[in-house]
C-alpha cells in the first residue's frame, strides 16, 4: 500500500510541477476573465465613443420638444437651414454628428432621412427608429382622440411559469437552463475523459519505451504500478479542475472591483449600459440566471465529480491496457478505436435525442451502460431523474470500472513487457488468459 | 541462497523453460550463462516474481517466494531504462523507495554512492542530459543502492566503455566481500568467467550444464599441452609413441611451438624429461578450454542431438 502511495505521489508531482500543467492551469482563468474583461470594456467603451449628435431638421414640428436625449445620442433642434446643416455636417471630421430631415408631410408610412459624413452605426439607427415611430404613434392616436393616459393604464401581460408536477408538490422548471447546463457538462466530461484517459495511456508508453518499466515491477505488482498511475492522474485532473474554479472565481472577483474602480462608473450604470447593448440578450441571459435557481448546482457539480470518477476510472484502465499493448503512440490507432465509439456515441446523441427525450428508453438505457452513462446521465440529471435511477446506474458505473480495471490489469502484466511484437486482438485475449 | 526447483515456463508457441533446476549458494558469484532467446530472462523474471511459473518452485533463503523477498534482490535489466525527464536525485529516491528504504535513508545512501561513484553534481541533472555510459551508472547504483542480499545483472557489462567497466566489476566483487550473492546472465561468457564461481549454461529453455567453473574446466581439459622451445638438437622430438601425440607445431623466428596430448597414464614431467635434454625451454602451459569453448562446445553438439 505505501509503494501505490509512492507510485500516486510520482505521479501527481511529475505532472503538477510540469511547467506546462502550471502554465495550462493559470492561463485558462486568465484567458476566461480576460475575455469578460474585453467585453465588458468592449461595451462601455463603445457607448462612449459612439456617443452622438443629432441636428434635428423638423418639418413636421411633431417631434421637436419630444425627443429625449439618450446615452447614446443628443439631440439639438435647430432652426437654421437645411443646405447650411448639410455643409456642417460633412465638415465634421471624426465627429459622430448627424442630420436627422423629418418631412412637413408625415403618414403611415414615412421615410426620415439620417445624413452623415460617415456611415450611420446600426445602434443609433435602431435608437432613433424607436424614439420616432413612439412619438409618431403617441402623436396619432391623441389626433385620433385616444387619450394617452388611458392606454397607459391597459397593459396585459401574460407570461408562462413552467412547473414540474412532482409527488413532493410543484417546482419550477426551466428547460433552457437544463439544457444549457446538460450539453456544458456533456461537452466537459467527454473533453476530460479524454484528456486524462490519453495521458495515462501516454504515461505507460513513455514508461514502456524507456524500458523502466521492467526496473519498477521487479519493485511493485503491475497492477500496483497501473493503478498508481490513474490514480495520480486522476488527482491531477481534480487538482486542475478545482484550481480553475478557484481561479476563475477569485479573479472574476478582483477584476470586477479593480475595472469598475477604474472606470469610474457604479455598477448599475454599467449594468444599464451593457443591457443596453442589446436587450434581446439581456432578456435570455435573466432567464437563465433565474431558471439556474431551479436546478440544484451543487447536486450537479457532486454527480459530475461522481461520473467524473466514475468515467476516468473506467476508461483509463481500458486506455491503460491499449497503452501496454503497443510500443509507441502511432500504434495506437486500431485500438483506440472501439474505445472512443461508445463515448462518442453518448455524446453525439445527448445533443440531438438526449436533451429532446431526457426520459426515453435510449436515454435511460445509455443511462445505465457504463461505458455511456458518464456522458448520458449527466445530460439527463438537469432535467431531474429519480434517485434510483441513479443510483442504479452509479452501482453500474463502480462494477463497471472494477471489471475493465482487472481486464486492463491482466493485459498490462502481460503487454508491458512485450516488445516489438505487434499486438493483435487475437494476442490480447491469449495475454489475457496466462497464467500469473 | 536460491534454490530452483523444475521450473516450467510455457508461452503461447514455445517453452521458455523446460525443468529447470539450479541450486545458488550463498555469497557466490554465479553465472546464468546461454545465448540469446535461451530463457536467461525468463528465469530472471520469474526470480524477480515479474511473472510466475507454470510449475516447479524457487526457494529464497529456505522460503518460498515471497512478496517481501522482493526488497532484498536488486535487478539490473538487460533493457535499461530511467525516467527521462526526471531529475537523477528524485529518480533514484523513488527506486530506492519503492524497494523499500526510508527517505532519509535512501538519501544518505544515494549520497554516499555518488561520491563513491563520482556523481555528485549529477543529482540535479535529468536523465536525458547524461550520456548513456552515465546512465548506465546511475542504473547501477540504483540497484544496490538498498544492500540486497542477491543481486541479478542481466548483461550488466553491455553499453560501458572499458574504464567504467572496471569500476562496476570492482564495485560488484565489493558488493561479494560484503555477503551479498550475485547472479550474472550473459551470453558473452569471456566478461564472467574470471569472476564467476559457478554456472549454469541454458539452451533452448534447457540446462546443459553446471557445476563450479574450476570443475567444469578440469572435466573438459584434455591432457593438452603447449611447449615453446627453441634450438632443438635433433628433429623427430616432436613425435614420442607411448608419451605424446602431437597435435601440430607451429614455427616462429626462433621458437617452435608444440601442441600435444599426454597419452593415458603419462604425466607431463615425463615428456619434460624427454624434452630437456633435445631442447632449450622457454615456456610450458597446460590448454585449458574457455568457458566459450565449452558453451559452444555444448550448444553445437545439443543442436546436433
Amino acid at each position: 500500500m505505501n509503494k501505490i502511495l509512492l507510485i500516486i505521489q510520482r505521479e501527481y508531482l511529475s505532472r503538477v510541477k510540469n511547467k506546462s500543467f502550471i502554465i495550462l492551469t493559470f492561463l485558462v482563468p486568465f484567458l476566461l476573465i480576460g475575455v469578460y474583461a474585453l467585453i465588458l470594456f468592449l461595451s462601455i467603451n463603445s457607448f462612449e465613443s459612439n456617443q452622438a449628435t443629432v441636428h434635428v431638421v423638423d418639418g413636421s414640428g411633431v417631434f421637436a420638444d419630444k425627443l429625449e436625449d439618450s446615452k447614446q445620442v443628443t439631440y439639438l433642434i435647430t432652426d437654421r437651414p437645411l443646405d447650411e446643416e448639410k455643409a456642417a455636417i460633412a465638415n465634421a471630421e471624426g465627429k459622430k454628428q448627424y442630420l436627422l430631415v423629418i418631412p412637413a408631410e408625415l403618414s403611415q408610412k414615412n421615410t426620415v432621412e439620417l445624413l452623415s459624413s460617415e456611415k450611420a452605426g446600426l445602434n443609433i439607427q435602431n435608437s432613433i427608429e424607436r424614439q420616432l415611430e413612439q412619438i409618431l404613434r403617441n402623436h396619432q392616436l391623441e389626433e385620433s382622440g385616444i387619450d394617452l393616459a388611458t392606454l397607459e393604464n391597459i397593459k396585459p401581460q401574460v407570461s408562462i411559469a413552467a412547473k414540474e408536477l412532482t409527488a413532493e408538490g410543484e417546482k419550477d422548471s426551466s428547460a433552457g437552463a437544463a439544457m444549457a447546463i446538460s450539453m456544458a457538462m456533456a461537452i466537459l466530461i467527454y473533453i476530460t475523459l479524454f484528456i486524462y484517459g490519453a495521458q495515462v495511456m501516454r504515461g505507460i508508453i513513455e514508461e514502456k519505451h524507456n524500458r523502466i518499466v521492467e526496473v519498477i515491477i521487479s519493485s511493485v505488482k503491475p497492477f500496483q504500478l497501473m493503478m498508481g498511475k490513474i490514480i495520480g492522474i486522476g488527482l491531477v485532473g481534480l487538482t486542475q479542475f478545482l484550481l480553475w474554479i478557484l481561479l476563475s472565481g477569485g479573479l472574476m472577483a478582483i477584476a470586477g472591483n479593480l475595472f469598475m474602480s477604474a472606470q469610474g462608473v457604479d455598477t448599475e450604470t454599467l449594468t444599464e449600459s451593457v443591457k443596453g447593448a442589446s436587450q434581446y440578450q439581456e432578456g435570455v441571459g435573466g432567464d437563465i440566471m433565474g431558471a439556474l435557481d431551479t436546478v440544484n448546482l451543487g447536486w450537479i457539480a457532486f454527480y459530475f465529480l461522481v461520473y467524473f470518477l466514475g468515467g476516468y476510472l473506467l476508461y483509463s484502465a481500458l486506455f491503460a491496457a491499449v497503452g501496454s499493448a503497443v510500443d509507441n503512440e502511432t500504434e495506437t490507432q486500431q485500438f483506440m478505436f472501439p474505445i472512443t465509439i461508445p463515448l462518442l456515441f453518448a455524446y453525439m446523441l445527448s445533443f440531438g435525442v438526449l436533451i429532446n427525450d431526457p426520459h426515453g428508453p435510449l436515454a435511460f438505457w445509455l443511462s445505465m451502460i457504463p461505458l455511456t452513462s458518464p456522458v448520458a446521465m449527466l445530460v439527463r440529471i438537469p432535467y431531474g431523474v429519480p434517485d434510483w435511477q441513479i443510483l442504479l446506474s452509479i452501482v453500474l458505473l463502480i462494477a463497471g470500472f472494477v471489471l475493465t480495471t482487472w481486464v486492463a490489469a491482466r493485459i498490462y502484466r502481460v503487454g508491458i513487457l512485450m516488445y516489438g511484437k505487434k499486438a493483435s486482438y487475437k494476442e490480447l485475449v491469449k495475454w489475457f488468459r496466462y497464467k500469473g | 541462497m536460491l534454490e530452483i526447483k523444475n521450473i516450467v515456463k510455457q508461452f503461447a508457441n514455445h517453452r521458455a523453460l523446460d525443468d529447470v533446476s539450479m541450486h545458488i549458494e550463498k555469497g557466490s558469484i554465479f553465472g546464468l550463462l546461454g545465448p540469446n532467446g535461451a530463457g536467461k530472462t525468463s528465469l530472471i523474471r520469474i526470480i524477480n516474481q515479474i511473472t510466475a511459473p507454470d510449475q516447479g518452485e524457487v526457494l529464497f533463503a529456505g522460503e518460498r517466494l515471497h512478496p517481501n523477498h522482493i526488497e532484498r534482490i536488486g535487478y539490473l535489466p538487460e533493457e535499461r531504462g530511467l525516467y527521462k525527464k526526471m531529475e537523477i536525485g528524485q529518480q533514484m529516491l523513488y527506486l530506492a523507495q519503492l524497494k523499500g528504504l526510508s527517505k532519509p535513508e535512501a538519501t544518505k545512501r544515494i549520497k554516499q554512492w555518488f561520491e563513491k561513484m563520482d556523481m555528485q553534481t549529477w543529482w540535479n541533472k535529468k536523465v536525458e542530459d547524461l550520456s548513456k555510459g552515465m546512465q548506465q551508472k546511475v542504473q547501477f547504483v540504483a540497484t544496490v543502492v538498498h544492500e540486497p542480499e542477491l543481486i541479478i545483472l542481466d548483461e550488466p557489462f553491455s553499453g560501458f566503455d572499458p574504464v567504467n567497466v572496471n569500476i562496476i566489476k570492482e564495485e560488484i566483487l565489493n558488493l561479494n566481500k560484503k555477503g551479498a550473492t550475485i547472479i550474472f546472465s550473459t551470453h558473452r561468457m569471456e566478461s564472467v568467467e574470471e569472476l564467476c564461481d559457478s554456472i549454469v549454461l541454458i539452451n533452448k529453455s534447457r540446462k546443459i550444464l553446471e557445476g563450479k567453473v574450476r570443475d567444469i574446466k578440469n572435466n573438459y581439459k584434455s591432457n593438452t599441452f603447449e611447449v615453446t622451445f627453441s634450438n632443438p638438437r635433433h628433429a623427430g622430438i616432436a613425435q614420442v609413441p607411448g608419451l605424446f601425440e602431437n597435435l601440430g607445431t607451429k614455427q616462429t623466428e626462433d621458437h617452435t611451438q608444440l601442441t600435444l596430448r599426454l597419452e593415458s597414464g603419462r604425466s607431463i614431467n615425463e615428456v619434460l624429461s624427454h624434452l630437456i635434454p633435445l631442447v632449450e625451454i622457454h615456456e610450458l602451459h597446460e590448454v585449458i578450454p574457455s568457458i566459450h569453448d565449452i558453451f559452444i562446445q555444448q550448444v553445437t553438439s545439443n543442436q546436433a542431438n
